[in-house]
């Protein structure tokens, strides 16, 4: 049996952060480009953080992987895209989605989920999820194609200056909204009763049960608002330019989610923000100044990074240490 | 101690089995044997996995990098240096078992859902470095081999399956078996009674990466070509639902696992049943209800059947599968 | 007038393990009723049997409907609060958050109910941002039953209130629940192995062994019966 143990105190954590913090002021201050790079990395960081909410999210509750998080993230924004198509604009199109999602991702734990979770291990139901990643990845083809499509992006091209260096709106708008979604999450989490019902039911479902909290439906109510995260993310990743509407558009942006999330402790969806920012600012310069890394390798270069993290702390950044009992 | 009767029965079912592989191309065209030399491929990679995650515990979703590791030595030897196809294998499982214990070594520190990931990571990071490095893989243009005849492919496909097979009942029957299974159901208590975790470990993941190496090389001859995106994210996928959908722990399972995720698709296709957009959705759908209905695979099913045939009495069993079945 | 808890005939089991044979108590509304008996007598299988957490048949009743097709979620809405073995506090959430929860079957504002916990456990209220997994044994226990009381329960169901505590913080907690009961009304099924102490505070007791009933009485009958209390109660 594992137990949680107290959050670590040791300070090598914030010092380094601290430390990552005053190298990359210093690079802005020094160089503009480095400045930029920062900005941009800190936008794709952000699409990276609410993949990695989401999946820190459905981990906490239910010790599973969400394999199929990124697919539903492109599904739900093909869905904007669709709705567009049909006459609306932008951001009614956004709100919509956002419902969408949400009805959606609680409607598949019901459906595809709880089944397997009531009779399997995490194992299986890991398995199910990749099933659904499968299935839904191959809904988008067979719906709408596998031809890329055109989504409008509602930051009109719009560049500030500040103190000689450009920052695009595009980028700045992104961490805004990133962080303004994980912000109101989590304030739900904090304030509402519901949402303190959903925490209790993650860590301790039994003693949750008791006072009365339905936990099946608060494991529906963390993939609803799982989806509706994935769908900020991916509205967001589809208006930047560097990426295109298709089938496998957050297959990458998974990747780096889940690295955000690892890095930052599982169980930490603070630690996933922080870390997922990390990673696209890192990543971000390496490739822009490390000259043999081409954009090939920023697999690997997240995943050495993910490495070098878990072997100096192998329960993540802000991760519990878990006790192993006999 | 296996009651005599299940032995026997054990081995019947066997010899009916591997009858009827080695007899079925007669019956198939050749574009047929050649899916059935991919079952082959998936039942090594499968077995691979097994060993490591359904006899050690040590979740692994990154099999396909050893497959690309087996598969690029294959090409490269074969393509640059004119090496002879299957002379090529003994190198592959070279340099796949050295890249398993690599793996497996730091492996170590690491548990449970943060290895699942880890691994994830190596399985994509490892086509990119080959994207990468293109001059030595031949990049995303790949290198094309020299192709076969589907009742070659089979043949070599099946008989390898069958070595492997009978290698890993071999290992897993024995001492190294018991140690492996006690390394998955309790660490700690393999650890106090002698079990050297690290060895046991890290020589599971080495021997596991040394099959999926050969299953490797196999895929890229029976496909003739070779390039980084044939070693992506879907293979290590298909390998985990072929071993959890067949069944961990149970070499049965591993048939109907590497049958289920090549023949579903394929069997769908040709069968014109469904359109090739809707086979994901449909072989997506099927995994989660399999899971849903037999969360611990076929295997079970399997076991089922054969106890019940098999013997009246007492049947002493471990709790996820009886060695070598 | 049916009691506010019957049982009758009640079986349970784990796995091919039967834990309770035949179970057959009440609790009138307002009483304190007491089960004893050994480890593994059936006693917290009882408590679960109540409150649905485990699988059970025969006859379940709370002031008068049955009880056999709900689950624990659904206990809690019909006005039953189990304080399970190990308390079920959320040692990860704060105090305060632990109280909040105690009341999530309750609709409206919980400022009235808070001012009644408070009343009853007057430091709980400086310490509400307190993580709860810091505070001591006796003090987790202590916000165990505050917890259940934001509940305003018809019937608590206490497993070993008194597990691993010292005296004294056994004799203040004992204290409280005397006084919640008088105070509020609310009927307490405790299940203790300190039979000393726990006959003390019910009016009636039932004694488990091997999980049926082996006798039952009030609390002056048992403790005078000297073969029994020695026998079963162990004084």
């Amino acid at each position: 049996m594992t137990r949680r143990g107290r959050p670590s105190t040791s300070w090598i954590v914030p010092l380094g952060l601290g430390a990552v913090c005053a190298l990359l002021a210093i690079g802005s201050l020094r160089s503009s480009l480095f400045a930029q790079q920062t900005v941009s990395g800190l936008a794709n960081g952000g699409i990276y953080a609410s993949l990695a909410v989401a999946l820190v999210l459905i981990y906490r509750a239910t010790e599973v992987i969400n394999f199929a998080q990124g697919a539903i993230a492109t599904f739900t924004t093909y869905v904007a895209w669709q709705l567009m198509q049909w006459g609306l604009s932008y951001w009614p199109a956004f709100a919509c989605t956002l419902g969408i999602a949400f009805g959606g991702g609680f409607v598949l734990e019901l459906v595809a989920i709880r089944p397997v979770e009531r009779r399997g291990s995490v194992l299986s139901v890991v398995i199910a999820a990749i099933g659904l990643l499968i299935l839904v990845e191959g809904s988008i083809g067979w719906i709408w194609g596998n031809e890329v499509k055109f989504m409008p992006t509602p930051f009109p091209a719009h560049i500030y200056t500040v103190g000689g260096v450009a920052f695009s709106r595009q980028d700045l708008s992104t961490i805004a909204i990133s962080l303004v979604a994980v912000l109101v999450l989590w304030l739900f989490f904090q304030f509402t009763k519901v949402g303190l019902a959903m925490r209790a039911a993650a860590v301790r479902p039994d003693a949750a049960r008791l006072v009365g909290v339905r936990v099946s439906w608060m494991l529906s109510l963390g993939w609803g608002l799982a989806a509706a995260l994935g769908a900020v993310a991916g509205m967001m990743a589809a208006a930047s330019p560097s990426v295109l509407l298709q089938p496998s558009m957050m297959d990458g942006i998974l990747i780096y989610a889940f690295a955000a999330a690892v890095v930052g402790g599982l169980e930490s969806a603070a630690g996933a923000v922080v870390a997922a920012l990390l990673i696209g600012v890192l990543l971000n310069l390496v490739t822009t100044y490390v000259h043999f890394v081409g954009p090939a390798l920023q697999l690997p270069v997240a995943f050495v990074i993910m490495l070098v993290v878990l072997l100096v702390k192998p329960s993540g950044l802000f991760g519990r240490t878990r006790v192993r009992r006999v | 101690m296996r009651p005599a009767r299940g032995t026997v029965a054990g081995a019947a079912v066997a010899i009916v089995v591997a009858a009827v592989i080695g007899l079925l191309p007669l019956a198939l065209s050749d574009y047929h044997r050649s899916t059935g030399a991919t079952v082959a491929v998936y039942f090594i990679a499968i077995l691979a996995l097994d060993i490591v995650t359904g006899y050690t515990g040590q979740i692994s979703i990154g099999h396909g990098a050893f497959m690309a590791i087996g598969g690029y030595a294959t090409a490269i030897l074969t393509h640059d240096h004119g090496w002879n196809d299957l002379a090529t294998l003994p190198v592959a499982a070279a340099a796949g078992f050295a890249a398993g214990v690599v793996v497996g070594l730091p492996a170590l520190r690491f548990h449970g859902v943060y290895l699942a990931l880890t691994t994830f990571a190596v399985a994509l990071a490892v086509p990119q470095i080959a994207k990468n490095y293109s001059h030595f893989t031949g990049g995303t243009e790949g290198l094309s081999l020299p192709s076969h005849s589907g009742l070659w492919l089979y043949e070599v496909g099946w008989a390898i399956a069958g070595a492997t097979f009978v290698l890993a009942w071999l290992l897993l029957r024995g001492r190294t078996g018991r140690a492996f299974r006690a390394v998955r159901d309790s660490e700690i208590a393999a650890a106090s009674a002698g079990v050297t975790l690290a060895v046991y470990k890290t020589a599971a993941f080495g021997v596991s990466a040394a099959m999926a190496a050969v299953a490797g090389s196999l895929f890229v001859l029976v496909n003739s070509f070779v390039n980084p995106d044939v070693f992506g994210l879907q293979l290590s996928l298909y390998v985990l639902i072929g071993a959890v959908v067949g069944g961990l722990g149970s070499l049965w399972g591993v048939l109907a696992g590497a049958a289920f995720v090549q023949l579903l698709p394929v069997g769908l296709t040709t069968g014109h049943l469904a359109s090739s957009q809707a086979v994901p959705v449909i072989f997506g759908a099927v995994v989660i209800g399999v899971m849903a209905l037999l969360p611990l695979g076929a295997a079970d099913v399997l076991r089922a059947v054969l106890r019940s045939a098999s013997t009246r009495g007492k049947h002493s069993e471990t709790p996820l599968g009886t060695e070598g079945r | 007038m049916a009691a506010l808890l019957e049982l009758e005939d009640v079986d349970a089991r784990y796995g091919p393990v039967q834990a309770l044979r035949s179970v057959t108590l009440a609790v009138e509304a307002g009483e304190i009723v007491a089960i004893l008996g050994a480890n593994g007598a059936g006693k917290t299988t009882t408590l679960r049997a109540i409150s649905g957490t485990v699988r059970r048949t025969g006859r379940l009743e709370l002031a008068g409907r049955s009880l056999a097709r709900t689950r624990p979620e659904g206990a809690a809405r019909r006005g039953i609060a189990h304080v399970p073995e190990g308390r079920g506090t959320f040692a990860e959430l704060t105090v305060w958050e632990n109280l909040r929860l105690g009341a999530h079957v309750r609709h409206g504002s919980l400022k009235a109910d808070a001012r009644r916990v408070f009343r009853y456990f007057p430091w709980l209220e400086e310490r509400r941002s307190q993580q709860a997994g810091t505070l001591s044994g006796g003090e987790q226990q202590m916000l165990a039953l505050a917890r259940a009381f934001m509940q305003r329960p018809r019937l608590m169901l206490l497993d070993e209130p008194s597990l691993g505590l010292a005296p004294i913080v056994v004799a203040e907690i004992f204290r409280i629940l005397r006084e919640l009961n008088a105070g509020e009304g609310t009927a307490l099924l405790l299940v203790e192995q300190n039979a000393r102490t726990s006959l003390s505070l019910a009016a009636r007791a039932y004694v488990l062994e091997v999980g049926a009933v082996a006798f039952s009485g009030t609390s002056a009958e048992l403790s005078s019966h000297g073969s029994i209390r020695r026998s079963y109660l162990g004084y």
